[in-house]
This record gives structure tokens, C-alpha cells and sequence, in this order.
């Protein structure tokens, strides 16, 4: 990053005059926090007691099997407390809260992982808490609302422009901009006005060094290729980050293709020619909007993925070619979370099932003397009602009709 | 002549100048036409353009919805220039553009700054830029004599004030308060030191906006600002009581 917050030609800090003194001071107290090993060490226990850090690698047996190709291996974010990689970023800006001395957080969501992580660290914290979630996402992540308010966060559900996550992202802006004295600003994802995408990748970075270690632990040596799904990017950021460097390792990101690359339903920033530089939210990247610059609509089935931007460092990355960009659509997503259920018990989160559909269409072609890492970026249960739904289970609608009978008949 | 000479010179008739503001296309062109005879018959001496876009960071709910339904209604950047070129040539009071970066750097923003000089366009206001990532935007201001009006908020410091002020042209818009375009601001004494600082900070006239919805509102800024800006309390009218609402309510204003 250089001192306007660029990587290469993406980046920057595009933002309102009222905001430019709490950047400051969140710029210098982010420079303090990374000179002082002290910090970094203070992380690493609270991730190793309040959360199960270092997360687990798993080697997919069955998988890999099934496959006939290099050997998978699953980086377990999900079993990271309140289930999605989410927490590491969150846990690491609720340090730097307490050492700047504010008393609120605010967050948008958009699958709602990084909303239930946030309130989780204001409980425990003892911070007051406000999440914005689009309205569309308040319907497809349910469960998530419950818990967040459970935990005493506010929720807010965000009706305007397209009711996702870029429309919770503007509308946490708009209350950061009128509290911005005594609020802090949690941003969920590696986007955002500098310095978030590499704050918020720096506290990602400890999935990348967790996994290295552990796939020589296992493999005796790197992988061939690490797959990450890419919203906004946190997750690939903190996976790729260790592996950057690594010339033998292939770093894949792959985007959401909802309905299709073709069918103008989707959320492809950089593995398609649909989207063009921009400046929104507060940062210069690849945005999906028209000619004239107004945002477009994106689809997702995983609502965590269904966003117009990208990272400004993954556009940098995928600029100089150092990390390749795919996309998988909702139907192979579905049929990839099908498959892994199936053959190793384990529930990716929708986000997280485009890293294993991604990787499913490439596995088979590699030597079987490789290995590849899948980030799972967390847990699937959140999603029980989109997938109940996208999987037509007629048990579970029983379930649902007799429930909704029983509360309207009380 | 400059923008800035420009409001001097009626600053020596008046205590106070108005500036207002409107959303291209919303509710439609035809309409901020009306507004803006009105607006101009009613001795208002500035008008701020919004081109709409679909990610407006720093309005609150009634600009917002205003943005919104003019982009569904179909409003594009070309429609905005001829319209604002039109209104140039019929008004003979300053017209500015407000838009966020993203419209001007996706049309280019060179290509931007002349056709908007061609237009007759005075002044941007780009909440969303501030100077360090404005050094191309700045040059270009220059060199097609269009003023970049910069922000003063709240929290800048007097350093940061000055620096502003540097990169300044025609006036500064100081914003009132925290927060976005559209709630009432207190003004107390707080506020008062506040304008104190700005005063001190630049030579350029200080308009003061976010809030502002009465006469009352206007006159507690005579002697300490140089205009006042109507932004959301117009908009809101146009949309409760139509068009004609707004010059009886601009007249009540001074």
C-alpha cells in the first residue's frame, strides 16, 4: 500500500471530509498495532481461547478419491467460533477499538456472518452494537438476525437501492459519518477506503500461515493450488496471503455466476469482461455498473458474495497475474455442497461452496503427487432455509407449513 | 467572471446569499425546470445540480429516494449536461453540478470538465473526493475554469481547514454537523466556533448547508456566513405539495 492507500492502481481513500480525522487516527493506531508484536501476540490468544484457533486441515479423503486427482485438503474455517473466518478480522478491529477508546461498533452484513461476529465481540467487549443488513438478506439469512439480536446488537434491516450488501455498506456509512466520535466502524470485508483492505487482510492472513504450515505438516510440502471464494475478498486475502510469494503455488479466487457469465445475473467483477474500473464506497476498483457509472444489480444465491465490488488488492493481484479468477453458478454450487455433504460430513457455507465448486472442475486434471487447499470459509448450517428451499425438501416444508399453522393459531 | 468575484459582488447588496438544490430528473426534468424558474424569480443566487447515482454515501433519505427514483426513471449523465446547459442559457445566475466521483471518472474525467465548461457548468461539489485523491480533478479544475468547492466538516481541524482552503475555489461549503443531508441542526454555540474557525481558515466565502429549513435557520447565519444552502427541505416540498410550493416558500426566506 503506498501513502494514499493504492495497491497499484486500486485502492485509495474516497471519502467524506467529516470522516478524514477518525482515518487519521485509525491510520496511526493501525501503524502502532502493526510495530508492536505485543498486539499480534495479544490476538493469537484471544483467537486461541475465546475462538478454536488454529483451525483444523482437513484431508478429504472420500473427496479426493471420488476425484482421482491431487489430494484435497480442507482449511476449517468454519469452525472458527460463530462459524465463518469472519471472526478473525473482527476480533483483531475489536482490539484496536479498545485501544482507541470507543464505545459503539457498527457493521454491515450481507450473509450475516460478519454482523453475528461483530455483535459477538461487542458482547464481550461491552460495546453497543448496530448491524445493517439489507432487507433481501434479512429474509435469506434469518437465523443469523435471531442470534445477532439474541447477543443484544440492533439490526437494522437497509430497504434502499438493491436491499444487499453495497446498500448496507452506504447506510453504516451514513451513521458512521453522524457518530463518528464515539463509533467505530467494523468493515467486514478487504474493500473499503484505506486502510480497511489491508487491516482487514492482515488479520485474515492467519488462515494463509495456519494452512502452510499445516499442508507441509501433512503433504511435506506446498500445495499446487489454493481456491477461495471471493465477495469481497477476506477470506481469499487471508488464505493467499502466506502463498503469494510461493512461485509453485497456483492461487485461484472464484466468483459468483449466479445464473451465468452470460446471463447478466451474476456477481463476476474480474473473470468477466462485464465489469469496468470505478470509484464507490469509498475505495477504486472493478465495479459491475453501466456507462454512466451507476452500480447494477448482482445475484448470488449466497447472499455473502452478492456484491457489485472486489477488493482493490485482488484487482491489483489479478492485474500483475498473480491470482487466476473463475466463477461457478448457483447450480454448481449447489451440486459441489451436495457432494461434500455426501462423501465427508461436512456443511460449507453457500460462499464458501463456490471455493469447492471452483476447485471440483479443475481437481481431477492434477497429478495425484499434488495437493490443493479449499477454503472454507464457514459453516452451511446459517443457510438451512435457501438450501432446504434450492433442494425442494419436502420434509422440511412440512416442517415449515405445520410451524407457521401452530404460531398462527396461538 | 470567476465564481468566487462573482458572489462578492452580491454580497454588497445582500446579507446573506441562498443557494438551493436539486436532483436532476427527479421527479422529472420538466419539473426542476418549474422549480428552478421559481428558484431564480425568488432572488435565490446559486443552484447546485445533483446528478444522480445509485451509491449516494453522504445523503440522507429524502436525496437518497430522490436519486433512486430519478435513476428508475431512466435519468442519464448526457440528459443532466444538456439539461444543465439549457438552464445556463436561460438563468443568469451561477450554476454548479454536486455529483459523486464515480460519475466524472467513468465518463473521464477530462472529458467531463470540458463538456461541463461547454455547458457553462461553474463550480463541482464531489463529496466523496477529498484533495489526495483529487490531483488530476484539481488540474483540470484549473485549467477549464470550473471551481472545485471543498468541503469543511465538524472534525476538520484548523490545520486541515487551511489546507483545504488552499486547494478551494469560489466558495467553501461548510457542512453543519455530523452526519448526512437532510436532519436539523442545532446551532449553538458550538456551532458559532465552529463558523469562527472556518472564518479564519479562508478568504473564500463560507456557504453552510445540512439543515438549514427556515428563515429562522437564515437569519442565525447572517454575519457569520456568506450563503446559505437549501438542500432537502425544497426537495421534500416539491415532492408533498408540488412545484408551485417552492416560490412562496423561497420568498419567506428573506
Amino acid at each position: 500500500m503506498d501513502t494514499n492507500g493504492f495497491f497499484g492502481n486500486w485502492g485509495g481513500a474516497y471519502i467524506p471530509e467529516v470522516l478524514h480525522q477518525t482515518f487519521q487516527e485509525l491510520k496511526e493506531e493501525y501503524a502502532r498495532c502493526r510495530k508492536d508484536p505485543e498486539f499480534w501476540q495479544e490476538y493469537l490468544t484471544l483467537m486461541s481461547t475465546y475462538s478454536c484457533r488454529p483451525t483444523p486441515l482437513t484431508h478429504a479423503e472420500n473427496l479426493s478419491r471420488h476425484f482421482g486427482g491431487a489430494d484435497i485438503y480442507i482449511k476449517r474455517e468454519d469452525l472458527n467460533h460463530t462459524g465463518a473466518h469472519k471472526a478473525n478480522n473482527v476480533m483483531g478491529q475489536g482490539l484496536l477499538v479498545k485501544r482507541m477508546g470507543k464505545k459503539r461498533v457498527i457493521a454491515e452484513t450481507g450473509a450475516g456472518q460478519h454482523g453475528m461476529a461483530t455483535a459477538t465481540m461487542a458482547a464481550k467487549f461491552g460495546l453497543d452494537c448496530t448491524i445493517y443488513m439489507g432487507e433481501e438478506d434479512v429474509l435469506r439469512q434469518r437465523p443469523n438476525v435471531f442470534w445477532m439480536e439474541k447477543m443484544g446488537a440492533t439490526v437494522v434491516p437497509v430497504t434502499d437501492g438493491s436491499q444487499t450488501l453495497k446498500d448496507a455498506i452506504n447506510e453504516a456509512f451514513r451513521d458512521w459519518v453522524t457518530n463518528v466520535d464515539d463509533t467505530h466502524y467494523v468493515f467486514g470485508t478487504a474493500c473499503g477506503p484505506a486502510p480497511f483492505p489491508e487491516m482487514v487482510s492482515w488479520f485474515q492472513s492467519i488462515i494463509g500461515i495456519e494452512a502452510a504450515e499445516q499442508i507441509v505438516k501433512y503433504h511435506g510440502k506446498m500445495p499446487r493450488r489454493v481456491y477461495a471464494c471471493v465477495g469481497g475478498g477476506s477470506n481469499a486475502m487471508g488464505v493467499f496471503k502466506r502463498f503469494l510469494d510461493e512461485d509453485d503455488v497456483e492461487l485461484v479466487g472464484v466468483e459468483a455466476g449466479g445464473h451465468g457469465a452470460d446471463s447478466g445475473a451474476h456477481a463476476i467483477r474480474l473473470s468477466s469482461p462485464d465489469a469496468t474500473p470505478g470509484v464507490a464506497q469509498g475505495y477504486k476498483t472493478m465495479f459491475l455498473q453501466d456507462n454512466d457509472g451507476q452500480m447494477k444489480q448482482t445475484h448470488s444465491v449466497a447472499a455473502g458474495l452478492d456484491y457489485v465490488g472486489v477488493s482493490p488488492i485482488l484487482s491489483d493481484l489479478w492485474e500483475q497475474k498473480k491470482v487466476r479468477f473463475e466463477s461457478a453458478t448457483d447450480d454448481e454450487v449447489m451440486a459441489a455442497l451436495d457432494l461434500t455433504m455426501k462423501l465427508e460430513g461436512i456443511i460449507p457455507a453457500l460462499e464458501s461452496s463456490h471455493a469447492f465448486a471452483g476447485a471440483f472442475k479443475e481437481v481431477g486434471k492434477l497429478s495425484k503427487e499434488d495437493a490443493i487447499i479449499i477454503n472454507q470459509s464457514g459453516r452451511g448450517d446459517k443457510d438451512i432455509f435457501t438450501i432446504a428451499h434450492a433442494f425442494e425438501d419436502p420434509s422440511w416444508k412440512k416442517f415449515i407449513i405445520d410451524r407457521g399453522k401452530e404460531y398462527s393459531s396461538n | 467572471m470567476q465564481l468566487e468575484q462573482q458572489l462578492q459582488e452580491k454580497l454588497e447588496t445582500r446579507d446573506i446569499l441562498l443557494m438551493t438544490h436539486i436532483v436532476l430528473g427527479y421527479p422529472s426534468f420538466e419539473v426542476n425546470r418549474e422549480v428552478i424558474r421559481q428558484m431564480v424569480n425568488e432572488g435565490v443566487d446559486c443552484i447546485e445540480m445533483q446528478i444522480p447515482f445509485s451509491e449516494p454515501m453522504a445523503d440522507g433519505p429524502v436525496i437518497l429516494k430522490a436519486n433512486q427514483d430519478s435513476l428508475a426513471a431512466g435519468t442519464t449523465v448526457e440528459e443532466c449536461f444538456s439539461f444543465g446547459a439549457e438552464m445556463v442559457q436561460k438563468h443568469t445566475i451561477p450554476f454548479l453540478f454536486m455529483t459523486y466521483y464515480n460519475i466524472i471518472f467513468k465518463y473521464g474525467e477530462e472529458a467531463f470538465f470540458k463538456r461541463a465548461a461547454e455547458c457553462g457548468i461553474r463550480g463541482f461539489i464531489v463529496p466523496d473526493l477529498p484533495p489526495e485523491m483529487g490531483k488530476t480533478f484539481l488540474e483540470l479544475a484549473d485549467r477549464y475554469d470550473i471551481a472545485p468547492i471543498l468541503i469543511f466538516a465538524p472534525t476538520s481541524t484548523d490545520d486541515r481547514m487551511k489546507q483545504l482552503s488552499g486547494y478551494g475555489r469560489g466558495f467553501i461549503y461548510c457542512v453543519a454537523r455530523r452526519g448526512v443531508t437532510g436532519k436539523k441542526s442545532d446551532f449553538d454555540h458550538d456551532f458559532d466556533s465552529y463558523l469562527a474557525r472556518c472564518r479564519t481558515a479562508t478568504e473564500l466565502p463560507l456557504a453552510v448547508g445540512f439543515g438549514i429549513q427556515s428563515k429562522e435557520d437564515i437569519d442565525a447565519l447572517k454575519g457569520k456566513a456568506d450563503m446559505a444552502v437549501i438542500g432537502s427541505r425544497t426537495i421534500k416540498l416539491v415532492a408533498t405539495e408540488g412545484a408551485d410550493a417552492v416560490g412562496p416558500f423561497i420568498a419567506g426566506l428573506r
